[in-house]
């Protein structure tokens, strides 16, 4: 007789709520990397998540621990409020591309000057999701998008951004990564990148980033196997994955 | 409430004082003139004490790092002048429509645009009237000497924590800078309870702070929530004084550093003969309505004067609703002398006479 023995669960700090995401989204992907690893860590009673304005607006219905929702673009601000008045929690923010290297660079990037100890996990799926799939800063070029019709021209909205190049070179900022999901050891990689980042925050060490180069079917126009592809196929060849910067203290 | 000695303040620092003795332990700021200097005391004080001093990257993150810490529970406030309030709009929407409790001082100084560093009373429409998306109200407070300054910023503070909104100490570039003898009030900040802060869940079932309320009836129900207790702050917190109204014939309205002019110029009338008085709003809103038509009862003309090119005539005119003439008189860039009032109420006398 074989014994059943389960493997795999949801985890506590996820809601059992289904998720409002289109199918073959990664935002739920990301969601539940996040909430396993706070689980883990076993720090459900002393997270605060700042969510932010995109796909991710209702994180804090899926979540169970304590999150916030702030305006468009600034939570890393509201994170730096929260983080400076209870030093000891994790405090990490869900922002998507637009939200985060749009409206919202100017506080992410001074987070990071400052070496705020906080987490930003970073959706970037080279357009606005939510708004019905704009330009972004990280859309590819040529990507026709419904505000580059013609395809990103460099002449008329310039050239895709790299947040984690750009962020890196930052004294304050201790980890940061670049990580994908469009096949099962690239979402390993993203869990371990994740607790990484939460560690580095936890140990005291700075200001960490994960990004996560996610698919977005819907506004993309693919098939969600199609997407996964071109993340691999198109995305990281202008969004190299891996650890840009990791602290000793994580390694 | 101990008192201790008599000392000699600067308005930005008195306020940065009052703050460290309201509880506050946290503040988020950004440099601007006639300002900063609340900015650099408090960046020296609150470590003293235990708190945290974050010079913030523009006044747009400043007021979100201030909805963060509200969110976390804590005593928190922000300063900054015009051109940097402006800037905040946005983020205090969030904060009232959170019901966070917050403390914003605004220091004014002349506008529009880039404008001038001399004071000004030009943001009374910005403050009582909106300024940020959406319907919401903010309490505003407005001292008129250094003291004031002291007392209202300890008082902002309770009334944040008592209403969870936010709320603005409205002042000038000439109360920032100018020094007086005060007194540093003894206080014991009461803490309050806050249940409802994100501080991580310890026990109990996830907290959430938000400001989305996409469903048509659960927005309207929010609105009318927060108007329920706006209502609340309007019969219970409005404040105001009035000085030798009981007979006057000439009733001027005036708040902030303009009222205390306005009070030589009222005393100057009296020793001249002239059945003069002043009405003074401390709060900006709720606006002191009734208060005013009270003590108006034998006037027979208002003269307002303001630091602007005419804000709170307005929400005169509304309360005195049109039963006697309302007149305005308005300098931009410096407040007017006693002498100037006293000749406007001179002249005015003149015309009902
Ligand atoms: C101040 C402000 N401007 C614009 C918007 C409208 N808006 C909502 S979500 C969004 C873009 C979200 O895109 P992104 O951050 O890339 O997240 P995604 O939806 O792709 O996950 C915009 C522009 C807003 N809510 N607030
Ligand atoms: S629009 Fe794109 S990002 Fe938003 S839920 Fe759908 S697939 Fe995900």
């Amino acid at each position: 007789m074989t014994e059943t023995v389960k493997v795999y669960s949801r985890p506590k700090t996820l809601i059992d709520r289904p998720w409002h995401f289109c199918p073959g989204c990664h935002h739920g992907i990301a969601h539940r990397l996040c909430a396993e690893v706070i689980e883990e860590m076993g720090l459900q009673e002393n997270t605060v998540g700042v969510g932010s304005v995109g796909c991710g607006v209702f994180s804090y219905e899926y979540f169970n621990f304590d999150g916030i929702g702030p305006s468009h673009g600034r939570a890393p601000a509201v994170a730096t409020g929260v983080k400076r008045v209870l030093p000891d929690r994790l405090v990490f923010t869900y922002q998507g591309d637009g939200d985060l290297a749009a409206i919202g660079t100017t506080e992410m990037v001074h987070a990071a000057v400052r070496g705020e100890k906080i987490t930003i996990v970073f959706i970037n799926n080279t357009l606005y999701g939510m708004t019905g799939g704009q330009l972004a800063p990280t859309t590819l070029m040529g990507q026709v998008t419904t505000t580059s019709p013609y395809g990103r021209e460099a002449k008329q909205a310039g050239y895709p951004m790299r947040v984690c190049e750009m962020i890196s070179t930052l004294e304050g900022a201790a980890y940061v990564a670049r990580v994908a999901l469009f096949n099962p050891a690239q979402v390993a990689k993203a869990k371990k990148s994740i607790r990484r980042a939460f560690e580095t925050q936890m140990q005291g060490i700075g200001f960490s980033m994960v990004e996560i180069l996610s698919a977005c079917p819907t506004n993309w126009g693919m098939a969600p196997l199609e997407a996964c592809k071109h993340v691999e196929n198109n995305l990281t060849s202008v969004y190299p994955l891996g650890e840009f910067k990791v602290p000793e203290g994580v390694k | 409430m101990k008192n201790s000695e008599l000392l000699l303040m600067k308005g930005n620092e008195a306020i940065g004082e009052a703050a460290v003795r309201g509880g506050c332990r946290y503040f988020f700021g950004y440099p601007i003139t006639p300002q900063s200097e609340v900015l650099e005391y408090l960046a020296r004080r609150l470590p003293e004490v235990g708190g945290a001093y974050v010079q913030a990257e523009s006044e747009v993150s400043a007021i979100n790092m201030v909805f963060g810490a509200a969110a976390a529970g804590a005593r928190v406030m922000t300063a900054s002048s015009s051109p940097g309030i402006s800037l905040m709009q946005e983020g205090i929407s969030y904060i009232a429509s959170a019901q966070l409790p917050a403390v914003i001082v605004n220091i004014m100084r002349g506008s529009p645009g880039l404008g001038g560093i001399q004071p000004s009373q030009a943001d009374y429409f910005q403050s009582t009237k909106g300024g940020g998306h959406g319907d919401y109200r903010l309490l505003v407070l407005a001292p008129s000497t250094v003291q004031e300054m002291i007392d209202h910023t300890i008082l902002a503070f309770e009334l944040a924590e008592k209403y969870c909104t936010p709320v603005v100490v409205f002042a000038d570039g000439m109360m920032g800078q100018m020094m007086e003898p005060v007194v540093l009030p003894e206080v014991e900040p009461v803490p309050s309870e806050k249940p409802w802060a994100t501080t991580g869940m310890r026990g109990r079932g996830p907290n959430i702070i938000h400001t989305l309320h996409l469903p048509p009836d659960e927005l309207e129900q929010h609105c009318h929530n927060l108007f329920a207790k706006y209502h609340q702050i309007e019969a219970n917190e409005k404040r105001s004084l009035a000085y030798y109204t009981e007979d006057a014939e000439i009733l001027v309205v005036a708040y902030g550093i303009v009222s205390r002019v306005a009070r030589a110029a009222v005393e100057q009338a009296r020793e001249a003969g002239i059945k003069a008085g002043l009405f003074r709003p401390i709060t900006l809103w709720p606006f002191p309505d009734e208060a005013l038509v009270n003590v108006a009862q034998k006037a027979r003309k208002v003269l307002v004067v303001e630091v602007s090119m005419g804000q709170m005539v307005e929400d005169v005119r509304l309360s005195i609703n049109g039963r006697l003439p309302v007149e305005f008189y308005g300098r931009i860039g410096q407040v007017p002398t006693p002498g100037e009032i006293f000749n406007k109420i001179s002249q005015i006398i003149a015309e009902v006479a």
